[in-house]
């Protein structure tokens, strides 16, 4: 089965942002393909290279790259999401003249026709959310 | 051929549109989803009821602050979203009426463009089988 996945919620205020990586990564480990993994809402902050949680706690982000890495997954953040949290990778830094960037490896931004095309190619769209 | 499949799309609203952003975000979706050609409809339940209200006031001396987006649900129907469902439990619980909403109108092409009404004012049971019809259901 080819699942979109969109991720609403953001990272260790809301579940549904834990809840959609595990799912993402049971789908692919089960032999399921993931079209793409879209972040809206304050599911952009899933994608911030600089959250620093506690040691003894899991790494959100990290796990996010690393699961990108390992399937080669498509994850992308709402462009007019982020720049209003104040999510900006080095090109919209630049852009916008904002001194510092802070998207993580394996993330892109993009815009929200990436959800709708996601609805559409896949076979099913899973909304994590409130 | 890929390119031409049209799938149902449902945007599913449950949230005040002042309280938090899921309305504002939402309406985003549904206006760049318009772009597609996709076959869309709206529902609206629970507190997202209030989204259609008419008259919303938001400046800092009357409201929350915020800017005023009601006005973009007028636009829908322009953009060819003219299928909109309104729950009547939801209305009835906040003590709203059909004649609390804004008008919602769209040109019907087939008809002559005469200007009909995108809102119904339906059941849950009628909420469900719309939900049972789709194929991709965006819920905020």
């Amino acid at each position: 089965m080819k699942f979109g996945i969109l991720v609403n919620e953001g990272p260790y205020q809301h579940q549904s942002s834990d809840s959609a990586y595990q799912f993402t990564k049971a789908a692919l480990e089960k032999g399921h393909e993931i079209f793409r993994v879209f972040f809206y809402h304050d599911g952009v902050n899933n994608a911030s290279r600089l959250m620093v949680p506690p040691q003894d706690d899991r790494n959100i982000v990290n796990r996010w790259t690393e699961l990108g890495k390992k399937y080669n997954l498509d994850l992308v953040v709402c462009i007019a999401a982020a720049q209003r949290r104040g999510m900006l990778d080095e090109n919209e830094a630049k852009r916008q003249g904002k001194d510092a960037s802070n998207i993580a490896e394996g993330f892109h931004i993009s815009g929200l026709g990436q959800l709708i095309e996601a609805g559409i190619k896949s076979e099913r769209l899973v909304v994590f959310g409130d | 051929m890929e390119d031409e499949v049209i799938k149902k799309f449902l945007y599913v609203n449950r949230k005040a549109p002042y309280g938090t952003i899921y309305a504002l975000e939402s309406l985003e979706v549904v206006l760049i989803g318009a772009a597609f050609d996709q076959d869309v409809s709206l529902a609206f339940i629970d507190d997202g009821v209030y989204q259609l209200k008419k008259d919303q006031k938001t400046s800092v001396d009357s409201g929350a602050g915020m800017k005023n987006f009601s006005k973009t649900y007028l636009a829908l129907g322009d953009y060819d979203v003219n299928k909109i469902y309104v729950d009547k439990a939801s209305l009835d619980e906040r003590g709203l009426t059909a004649d609390d909403l804004m008008e919602l109108v769209y040109e019907d092409e087939d008809d002559d463009y005469k200007e009909k009404s995108s809102i119904s004012i339906v059941n849950q049971e009628e909420i469900a089988q719309l939900m049972e019809q789709q194929d991709v259901v965006l819920s905020f």
